[in-house]
Order: C-alpha cells, then sequence, then structure tokens
C-alpha cells in the first residue's frame, strides 16, 4: 500500500461530471478516495500533500492508439518503454494495437500482453486483438476467447480491412460479444503507392499523393455497415473535412459510432513535410490546413470523440531514407497532452473539450472503470502546469525510437506528476 | 544565332557570380539572377566543349557519379564535362535491388564521403533521395535527377538551348506535352522557366496531369491543338510504356493520336517554334519521327548544350577560389 497523497488548491476537471472547480482530492491506496471543493481542514496526518496551486488535475489520459515493438521489434519500443513515455506525458492507460509480431491474434497471446505488461510497465496496458487472423483481412479471429482473454477491442492497427463481406461478418459477429471494432479507413487501391497529401505541395515535391477519396469512400462504407449492423465501431483514424461531414451524418443516427483523430493530424498539416521531413510521413497523411480546421471544428462539436497520440515508434534506419521508402508513423506518448494544449492555447476548443476526448470518451466507448475522477474510483490521475513552457528536446525522449513530429518544438504545458492505481509513477524534476 | 546581349568577358575565368552554393539540388534553389549566371557560364563554355580543349578548372578534383538508376546519356554527359575541366571522373555503377535501396543510398554516401571526392553527380529514383545523401557528406552534390522531383542540369540545357535560338526566355510561350505527373523534367523547366518569367503551359491528358499542376504553370491544356497555339517551343516529353498499358492511357495508339507531336499538331504552333525532348524518345509514341528528325527540332542541340552546362554547373561548385580571384 502506497501513502495516501492529498493533492490540493488543484483546479480539478473531470469531464465526465462536467466538473471544473478548485479543490482537494486524497487518494489512499488505489482509489481516490475524496474530493473537496476549496481548502481542506486537516486530512490524514500521514498523507503526502502536495499543492497543486496553478495547476489542473485531471483524470489520467486514454491513448486508444499506441503501438509498441513488442514482441518482435523490442529495439523499436518495449511496453516499458512505451510506459516510461506514457507516464510522462500523463498517459495512464494505452491499448496496444495488435500488428505487433507475431499479431496478437490468440487469446494466449493477449494474456501474454497483459501479464507481461503487469510485470514490466508502469501504466496500464490494455491489449487490443486483431480483426482477423495476422490482419490478413480474411478469417475473423475468436472474438469471444479473445474478450475473455482481456482485449479490449478489435482492430487491425496500421491495416484496414478491404473486403467489404469481412468487415461486415465482423462487424455482426462482434455484436454478439458487444465488443468495439476500431478501423482504420483506407481503400488500399486508391491509397497505392501514395506517400503524402495529393495535392499541390506533393505534385511540386515530386512525390506520389493519397487522395482525400482513399479514406472518405471506405469510412463510407464501414458507416453504413455500422448502422445496419448496429456495431459498435470506432473510426480509427480520420483526417479529412468530408470524413467530419460523413460522421457527422451517421453520428446523428447511431450512438454506437465514434471517431477519433490523431494530434498529428489536429496539431500539424501536409506543409510540415517540409523537404522531405519523414517523421511527418504518417497514416493517415497530414492534410490541408482546410482539413486541420475542420478536425477541429468537429473536435469541438462533438463530431471527433478521441484524440490519439498514435505513437508509433521507427528506429532511425527505417526513417532515414528517401521520403517514398521510410517507414510511416511517429511517437506521440509524451507530447500528447502538451500537444493537445496547443489547440486551447489557441482559442479554439477549451479545457475541458480536448481532455474529455483523452479521458472520459475513450472510457466510455471501450467501457473501462477509468477516465473520471470520482470518489471511489481508480485513482489514475495527471497533475500538469497548463503553462509551463518547455522545448522538446531528443535527448529527453523517453521512447526507445526518436521519430517525433515535435522535435524542437516549444510547449506551453507540461506533466508534473503521473498516478496510476495510486503510485506515483511520473514525477516532473522541476516539480519535485 | 542570336545572343542575350553582347558579353564582354567571354571566358570561362570572367566575372560570373560567386555561386553562393554548397550543392545543385533544384532549380527550385536559384534566383533569376542565378539562373541567367549559370547560363552564361554554360553559354561560355560552349567553345571550350566545340574545340575539345580541356581547362585546368578542375585539376585534382575527384568527381564520383553515382547512378542509382540507369542513365547512359546523363552520366556520359557528366562524364565528358567533368574530363573537359581536368577532373579525375569515377563512375559507380549501382546494382539495387527496389527493396534495398535506400538502406544502400545512407550507406553508400558514408562509403563515398570517406574517399574524400570533390563533388558526387547523384541519380535517383526516389524525390528526395539526393537531398538526403547532400546531408552526409560534405563534398558538392550535383542532382541528376532524382524521382519525379528535380533534373536541374535538364532545365538548364533546356533554357540554354531556347536562349541561343531565341535570344530570350522573358515572355515565350513554352508548351511541355506529355506525361507531366511523372516528369522531373517538367518540373525543373516550370521552375526555371517561371523564374524566368516565360509563360508555362503544361498538356497532357487528366491522368498525366497531377494534382495542384496548375500552380506551377501559368495554364492547363487537355487539347494539345489549343495549348500549341502560338507557342515559340514545344517540350515533349517521354512516355513510359508501361503507363500506357490501360492504367492511366488505354493505348499507345490512343495516346499517339490526341498527344503524338506530328505535323498537323505542330502546325498550330508558330511557324519558327522550336521542338524539343529530353530523351531517349518514342519515335511514334509521343512524337513522329519525321518532327523529331525535322527542320523545327533542336533535340541533338540539347545533347550538346547539356555538356556545356554540366561543365558550368561543376565550375561553379567546385572552382570557386576563380570566382574570388
Amino acid at each position: 500500500m502506497h501513502k495516501p497523497i492529498l493533492i490540493e488548491n488543484a483546479r480539478i476537471i473531470d469531464p465526465a461530471s462536467n466538473t471544473d472547480m478548485r479543490g482537494a482530492v486524497l487518494i489512499e491506496n488505489d482509489r481516490i478516495a475524496d474530493i473537496t471543493q476549496g481548502a481542506v481542514d486537516g486530512g490524514p496526518d500521514a498523507a503526502r500533500r502536495i499543492d497543486a496551486k496553478g495547476m489542473v488535475l485531471a483524470p489520467g489520459l486514454i491513448d486508444m492508439r499506441v503501438f509498441t515493438g513488442e514482441p518482435g521489434h523490442e529495439y523499436r519500443e518495449t511496453l516499458q518503454s512505451a510506459g516510461r513515455a506514457a507516464a510522462a506525458g500523463g498517459v495512464t492507460s494505452i491499448v496496444v494495437m495488435p500488428d505487433t509480431q507475431p499479431v496478437i491474434d490468440d487469446g494466449a497471446l493477449v494474456e501474454f500482453i497483459a501479464r507481461h505488461a503487469e510485470a514490466t510497465t508502469c501504466v496500464n496496458v490494455l491489449p487490443s486483438a486483431s480483426i482477423t487472423k495476422g490482419t490478413g483481412g480474411q478469417d475473423l479471429t475468436e472474438f469471444g476467447l479473445l474478450r475473455e482473454a482481456g482485449a479490449v477491442c478489435f482492430t487491425e492497427g496500421r491495416s484496414s480491412i478491404q473486403s467489404t463481406a469481412v468487415l461486415r461478418a465482423a462487424m455482426i459477429y462482434a455484436n454478439n460479444f458487444d465488443v468495439p471494432i476500431v478501423h482504420l479507413p483506407a481503400e488500399a487501391s486508391l491509397v497505392s503507392d501514395g506517400v503524402m497529401n495529393a495535392g499541390a505541395l506533393a505534385t511540386f515535391r515530386g512525390l506520389k499523393g493519397i487522395p482525400t477519396e482513399a479514406e472518405t469512400i471506405p469510412l463510407d462504407r464501414d458507416l453504413q455497415l455500422a448502422l445496419m449492423t448496429g456495431a459498435r465501431y470506432h473510426a480509427a483514424q480520420i483526417s479529412t473535412a468530408r470524413s467530419a461531414e460523413l460522421a457527422k451524418f451517421y453520428k446523428r443516427r447511431s450512438n454506437a459510432i465514434s471517431v477519433g483523430a490523431s494530434i498529428n493530424n489536429l496539431c500539424l498539416n501536409e506543409n510540415d513535410v517540409g523537404s522531405y521531413r519523414t517523421f511527418f510521413k504518417l497514416s493517415p497523411p497530414l492534410r490541408s490546413e482546410d482539413d486541420r480546421l475542420a478536425l477541429v471544428d468537429a473536435l469541438k462539436r462533438g463530431v471527433v470523440d478521441v484524440i490519439h497520440s498514435d505513437h508509433d515508434p521507427q528506429d532511425t534506419e527505417v526513417k532515414r531514407q528517401p521520403f517514398a521508402d521510410a517507414a510511416v508513423g511517429a511517437i506521440g506518448l509524451e507530447t500528447l497532452l502538451a500537444a493537445a494544449l496547443r489547440l486551447v492555447h489557441s482559442g479554439d476548443l477549451d479545457l475541458t473539450t480536448v481532455l474529455r476526448a483523452m479521458t472520459s470518451r475513450p472510457a466510455e466507448i471501450l467501457g473501462l472503470d477509468a477516465g473520471r475522477i470520482a470518489k471511489g474510483a481508480p485513482a489514475d490521475l495527471c497533475l500538469f502546469d497548463p503553462d509551463y513552457p518547455w522545448l522538446v528536446e531528443e535527448a529527453t525522449i523517453r521512447s526507445r525510437s526518436r521519430n517525433t513530429t515535435f522535435e524542437n518544438a516549444r510547449m506551453s504545458g507540461k506533466v508534473m506528476m503521473t498516478i496510476v492505481g495510486g503510485k506515483t509513477v511520473f514525477e516532473e524534476d522541476a516539480f519535485a | 544565332m542570336a545572343r542575350r546581349q553582347p558579353d564582354p568577358s567571354d571566358s570561362p575565368k570572367g566575372s560570373f557570380l560567386p555561386f553562393r552554393h554548397r550543392h545543385l539540388l533544384g532549380i527550385a534553389q536559384l534566383n533569376q539572377q542565378e539562373i541567367i549566371d549559370l547560363l552564361d557560364r554554360a553559354e561560355a563554355m560552349i567553345p571550350i566543349s566545340r574545340q575539345r580543349k580541356t581547362l585546368p578548372n578542375l585539376a585534382g578534383k575527384t568527381q564520383i557519379n553515382l547512378f542509382f538508376e540507369n542513365s547512359t546519356r546523363t552520366q556520359a554527359s557528366f562524364e565528358i564535362a567533368g574530363k573537359r575541366l581536368g577532373a579525375t571522373v569515377m563512375n559507380m555503377a549501382v546494382r539495387t535491388s527496389s527493396v534495398a535501396k535506400g538502406e544502400t543510398l545512407v550507406d553508400t554516401a558514408a562509403t563515398l564521403n570517406a574517399m574524400q571526392p570533390d563533388a558526387i553527380v547523384v541519380r535517383h529514383g526516389s524525390s528526395g533521395a539526393v537531398e538526403l545523401l547532400s546531408q552526409k557528406v560534405e563534398c558538392a552534390v550535383l542532382n541528376a535527377g532524382d524521382g519525379a522531383h528535380e533534373h536541374p542540369t535538364q532545365a538548364l540545357l533546356d533554357a540554354l538551348t531556347i536562349r541561343r535560338h531565341k535570344g530570350r526566355l522573358n515572355g515565350l510561350t513554352v508548351a511541355i506535352c506529355g506525361d507531366i505527373a511523372n516528369s522531373r523534367v517538367a518540373r525543373s523547366n516550370l521552375i526555371l522557366l517561371g523564374a524566368m518569367r516565360a509563360r508555362t503551359r503544361v498538356i497532357a491528358p487528366k491522368s498525366l496531369l497531377p494534382r495542384g499542376v496548375d500552380q506551377m504553370a501559368s495554364e492547363v491544356f487537355t487539347d494539345m491543338r489549343k495549348g500549341l497555339e502560338g507557342a515559340d517551343v514545344v517540350m515533349m516529353l517521354r512516355l513510359q510504356n508501361e503507363r500506357a498499358s490501360g492504367k492511366l492511357i488505354p493505348s499507345v495508339r490512343e495516346y499517339y493520336k490526341f498527344y503524338g507531336l506530328d505535323a498537323e499538331k505542330l502546325s498550330h504552333a508558330n511557324a519558327d517554334a522550336l521542338v524539343m525532348h529530353p530523351g531517349p524518345m518514342n519515335r511514334g509514341v509521343e512524337i513522329d519521327p519525321a518532327i523529331a528528325d525535322g527542320p523545327q527540332s533542336v533535340i541533338t542541340q540539347q545533347v550538346e548544350m547539356g555538356v556545356a552546362v554540366r561543365m558550368a554547373v561543376l565550375d561553379a561548385l567546385l572552382n570557386k577560389d576563380a570566382d574570388d580571384a
């Protein structure tokens, strides 16, 4: 058992209950024992008291889309190193993607991830399982057995199911077990050998473009299937203005549909690719500024439910390549909150909206007892200074891979302390 | 042949601008004055090249030609250019599997750098690959074509050829016709001609026009006859055979009917219009052999200008002491 912790004088934001107040939170064992508005009289003598004046206390973040290299590519990232990065970013739960080597498509593998994470990782690791065997896009995995083994959702990770019949079967069958299908809509024949957003910039650089319809056409298909089957469906990542319109249309007709967007697509645009900077080679690709603004607006209106880090560690070997040959993906756990705060500081979104998309919404979509500050709830918390200025430096990155889209970026807002199950898993030096 | 302007110092040791770039990665890095300067330098190299003389400008310097894509013509042109300036030229044949080519690139860069060359001339199939390599070496890097991105010496030699015939670039109407989407030659030419205030047109079927091309060219045409109306220069591009097999273009004969340069289509351009082609040509696919060898064709002159332009660029990049003197 850990010593009780009393965090006082904090601005407590709990999006689940629409709370935004000054007060204190008492943590005993692994739970939130008490919440007090205003100043606290007394409190337990043995408690560690933390004066959180000027800081925000929020539920620990839940990141629905995290790739690690474990099993298979541990040199890129282990569950342990991903956990350290998450803790430093205020992320207390990570959903790890199944497209590892081997692919997580069997109950024993889900149990391996859970067991191994328990022993090595300081944040909650929530395994997902693939929709089809080996993410081959053909034969369904054992949803029931995988669910019992601990899979929180079913997804193909980076891959997208091309066969409409297979995806429909997956949605129908997923209904039996009430499990969410999380899917990246991407039409392979249109993505083809594209490497960045199709448009003038790609043309100028002589790079093959990925048209927006490579996303909107399969997204429309997915949403139609979700509506017809009644399945719980989460569009893993949308990137275009048209996608947001489609999502809005279908979400009005079904409560079982939710939508995610990567922090990269919310904060960056195709111009950031600059002179063939491969850290900005992402899937979906960074789109136009109009698309980015439409996504931010969709987040504001609740059309986009969840912000993902889309954390995808890739080593130098596969990134120091000509753009077309370089690997796809960027890390994002450590910078997730700071980057999201840019949208608050810019005046586009309020703090509660941004935090909801990383706490209570993912918890609701996945059916987790997490993502809220309530008496008796698990003590997964994130304490941050919303204005603390800092520079993202390669040397201090905790991930095993350094492929960040925010290298040398100036951030306002830093996580000072992260608590998982009542245990302090991260404390900023400047704070402690 | 009309000259741009009388030039008192027509020797290669004349007064040119000091070349402020370490590499030549693309036309996009050059401003108008620098383009004019390189063309003037190239102009001065023509008599040297014609007399088969060798200058001592690059004596003792080593130039490596590193071609990840086969190109006998461009490689030979760079080799002759280097040798006419007295450089030691080494050709590296790089055999690449398509899978491992990126790996070879950075590794090869490190290896070559250790050999202390003065210049590396690179051709690579991926856009941006030459720039990546330039970041890994300490010597000058010349882009001899990277993917669908840039081919700067081709654009310079085209500009030199045009300038020698027309006396200027400013205000000319230049039509570039063919596979714009996949052409680095088209991109470099559009950037250069735009910088020189020529009027640029691209002509192609929609499936070979990349998105946003209207931001690179003054006008975009899908009808070749309309696009050639009033053109001073007609630049044809090579159509890769694999693109004319049903994916983007249904057939070669359909392409030739609508986009092949024949006498009838050429008659829509100005009577004194130049016909150009970067080579190698697909006679009967994008151009009628009679036109390719006809009176308006300057295609073989382009090849000759290629040597002069490459001499000029190598000299500008490697012989910087002479500029300072």
